[in-house]
């Protein structure tokens, strides 16, 4: 080798050298990315919301590991709106006035979407969010679900579970339908009413209960008394676990049953839940496994949920939904390749976004795709994917008592 | 509206009458606290949680039968509503303040919960749990019957107590006058001290029953108060057969109630008998 071919090698390296530092040096000086949500860290929805909390650290230290978003890290501020709604309304003014977020992500529950996203428009931002259960409220147009559900769930959703029904062993022809009045929860039980009776099932019990019911014993004795095929169960939380006690404890074991928003952990572990129905969104089997990134997040979710003391580590719905709603936003923002807000709506609106649930479009009214709600079941001692057959966990199928 | 079968109305009646004794097992310390002690002790809904929370670990982790935890909680819990009984005397704390300062005592408790166990769902999984027995058509659980029979015990006991015994009736004297109470050499601070003993042990007791029945979450606390509340009132303040009757009266009405029409009329019934019975009941001023 020359020296001058030596002098070139060594000026390359350097320039090299320099290019990279320069870089390294651009994205250390330059402030992060700040993204800002609530979550309900406290009160009510905590347990719920803390597998959104850990799903957020998640994704923004992946997000981060990869480089950031336009070469720059990114921050993560989350306020807690102790499972108020109006606190959430208060806290998203705060960070869009106050922490001067250049991004939102969306808080948990529905109560507190709506909240943030009235404040979301009042300032025109994206807002991306997990799970919003009431799509004909979403008439902002700059707000994105992850929550699947589709633009009429009250109709596509019974569908599905009819549909699964209709292809078990055993087909239901009575339903009881007994149902909690929490919002998002209650239109989708009134619309199980419809669809049945358009499927000729004979509905022979009809129950309402307030939110926060303690006493569950005379509608267990109702259920039993009107002896269905099917019970569709409009529970939210911990009602469902509530309710198939409270029918244990007077000996009477459902036919098949349906929970439409159940606590997952406590319903799988729960002996009494056997061969009990819910829908999801994601289950840890394939085909959803198959999702590109979904098995690291899985691998990580399990150890960082063991860590926050969450008792079921597995993911489904929750963690899923949470971990798409920062694909979309990350899809926007590279896609748009700016913060600019109405540039980061345009192109998720135009494009839609792989992520680990599948492909989401935002083309239809309220910005909802398709319904992607798929009928999950409880098998030994675990959420198991039943209908449709190419969602279905290997070697799955509905089970009857 | 259909008339339901008498098998259907009988369980409803007793489900109702197992959660109206834990009503009024739980509205025993809160009623006697604020009839007798003049302090009006929402931190006894906290407690109540925490001692369920400790039945829960010392059951599910130590192993314990959730009954024999009853022998650490109850003196613990009786320790803890000494402690927040001297420190209310200590400030003179009013009985409205009362209400405020026992308010953030149990967002601390809910806290301190949601920091050590998390604000996710708790269920003890116990030898009880799934135990009941059948008397014809109907079916008796264990765990509410254990907790019907220590509300009827400690109810009747406490009740017992306060009539007879030398250390009841100078707590009578001093809730109706306190100074002239004390003029006949009634201690009002060692009396005052060892009620709110009792009622932390109380709320111990309740907890384990909830612990028993119920899957745990801090957030819960305050979804008994209400009811409790409306119990302890229709009962009487400082009364100790009060609470558990007029719970038993809220818990069959709206049970029944449950049977016959739509379960979301429940708490509309039952408080619409509160505000009727507190009308018309004879006495009022």
């Amino acid at each position: 080798m020359t020296t001058v071919q030596r002098m070139a090698r060594w000026v390359g390296a350097a320039i090299c050298a320099l290019a990279a530092t320069s870089g390294v040096w651009a994205q250390g000086t330059q402030p992060p990315i700040r993204i800002g949500s609530t979550l309900a860290l406290t009160g009510a929805l905590a347990s719920t919301s803390l597998v959104h909390k850990v799903v957020g650290e998640i994704y923004v230290e992946q997000l981060n590991k990869r480089g950031g978003l336009l070469g720059r890290q990114v921050e993560w501020i989350v306020k807690d709106d102790q499972s108020k709604p109006d606190l959430a309304r208060t806290l998203y003014e705060q960070l869009i006035t106050v922490d001067k977020v250049d991004l939102l992500m969306g808080p948990y529950a529905t109560g507190a979407i709506l909240s943030a996203m009235g404040v979301a428009q009042r300032y025109n931002k994206v807002l991306v969010h997990h799970t919003f259960g009431i799509p004909s409220l979403a008439k902002y147009e700059m707000q994105f679900p992850a929550w699947s559900l589709g633009p009429d769930p009250a109709n596509t959703v019974p569908t599905t579970v009819f549909n699964a029904l209709a292809a078990s062993p055993k087909p239901p022809k009575t339903i009881a339908v007994v149902t909690s009045k929490f919002p998002s929860v209650h239109f989708m039980s009134l619309g199980a009413r419809e669809v049945a009776k358009k499927r000729g099932l004979t509905e022979v019990l009809f129950l309402e209960w307030d939110f926060g019911n303690l006493d569950y014993g005379p509608i267990a004795a109702r259920i039993k008394d009107a002896k269905p095929d099917f019970i569709w169960v409009g529970a939210i939380g911990l009602e469902g676990n509530q309710l198939l006690e409270a029918m244990s404890k007077i000996d009477y074991t459902p036919q098949e049953h349906f929970y439409m928003y159940p606590a997952p952990g406590p319903m799988s572990k729960s002996p009494l839940a056997k061969n009990a129905l819910s829908m999801t969104l994601f289950e840890e089997h394939p085909p959803f496994t198959s999702a590109p990134g979904a098995a690291e997040f899985i691998a990580l979710y399990h150890g960082r949920a063991a860590k926050a003391g969450i008792p079921d580590t597995s993911v489904e719905v929750q963690a899923a939904t949470s971990y798409t709603a920062w694909q979309i936003l990350e899809a926007g923002v590279r896609g748009a390749n700016s913060l600019d807000d109405k540039a980061i709506a345009a192109w998720i609106k135009k494009n839609g976004v792989d992520t680990i649930q599948g492909h989401l479009r935002f083309d239809g009214p309220n910005n909802y795709g398709d319904d992607l709600m798929r009928v999950k079941q409880v098998q030994n001692g675990r959420w198991v994917t039943v209908y449709p057959k190419e969602y279905a966990a290997p070697g799955a199928t509905l089970q009857v008592q | 509206m259909t008339f339901p079968s008498a098998t259907l109305l009988a369980q409803s009646a007793l489900s109702g009458l197992f959660i109206g004794s834990l009503y009024g097992l739980l509205g025993l310390g809160v009623g006697l606290s604020w009839g007798l002690l003049h302090i009006i002790n929402l931190a006894h809904f906290g407690f109540a949680f925490l001692a369920a929370y400790v039945c829960y670990q010392l059951a599910s982790v130590g192993g314990m039968d959730p009954l024999l935890t009853l022998a650490i909680i109850v003196p613990a819990f009786f320790l803890l509503g000494v402690a927040v009984q001297w420190l209310l005397a200590r400030f003179s704390v009013s009985p409205l303040n009362s209400l405020l300062a026992t308010f953030g005592l149990t967002a601390i408790i809910e806290a301190g919960i949601q920091a050590e166990w998390t604000a996710d769902f708790r269920k003890l999984e116990s030898v009880y749990a799934g135990q009941k027995f059948r008397i014809g058509e109907l079916f008796v659980p264990v765990p509410e019957l254990i907790t019907l029979s220590f509300a009827l015990a400690l109810s009747s006991g406490l009740w017992a107590a306060m009539r007879y015994t030398d250390l009841g009736r100078p707590m009578r004297a001093l809730a109706e006058d306190a100074p002239i109470a004390a003029a006949f050499g009634i201690n009002r601070r060692a009396h005052g001290l060892m009620l709110a003993g009792a009622c932390g042990a109380l709320a111990g007791v309740a907890g384990v029953c909830l612990a028993l029945s119920f899957t745990l979450t801090p957030s819960q606390i305050y979804a008994w108060v209400g009811v409790v509340f409306a119990a302890v009132m229709l009962g009487g303040l400082g009364s100790a057969l009060g609470p558990l009757t007029a719970g038993v009266v809220i818990g069959v009405s709206e049970a029944v109630t449950m049977a016959f029409a739509s379960p979301s009329w429940a708490p509309m019934v039952s408080f619409t008998l509160l505000i009727a019975l507190l009308l018309l009941r004879p006495g009022r001023s």
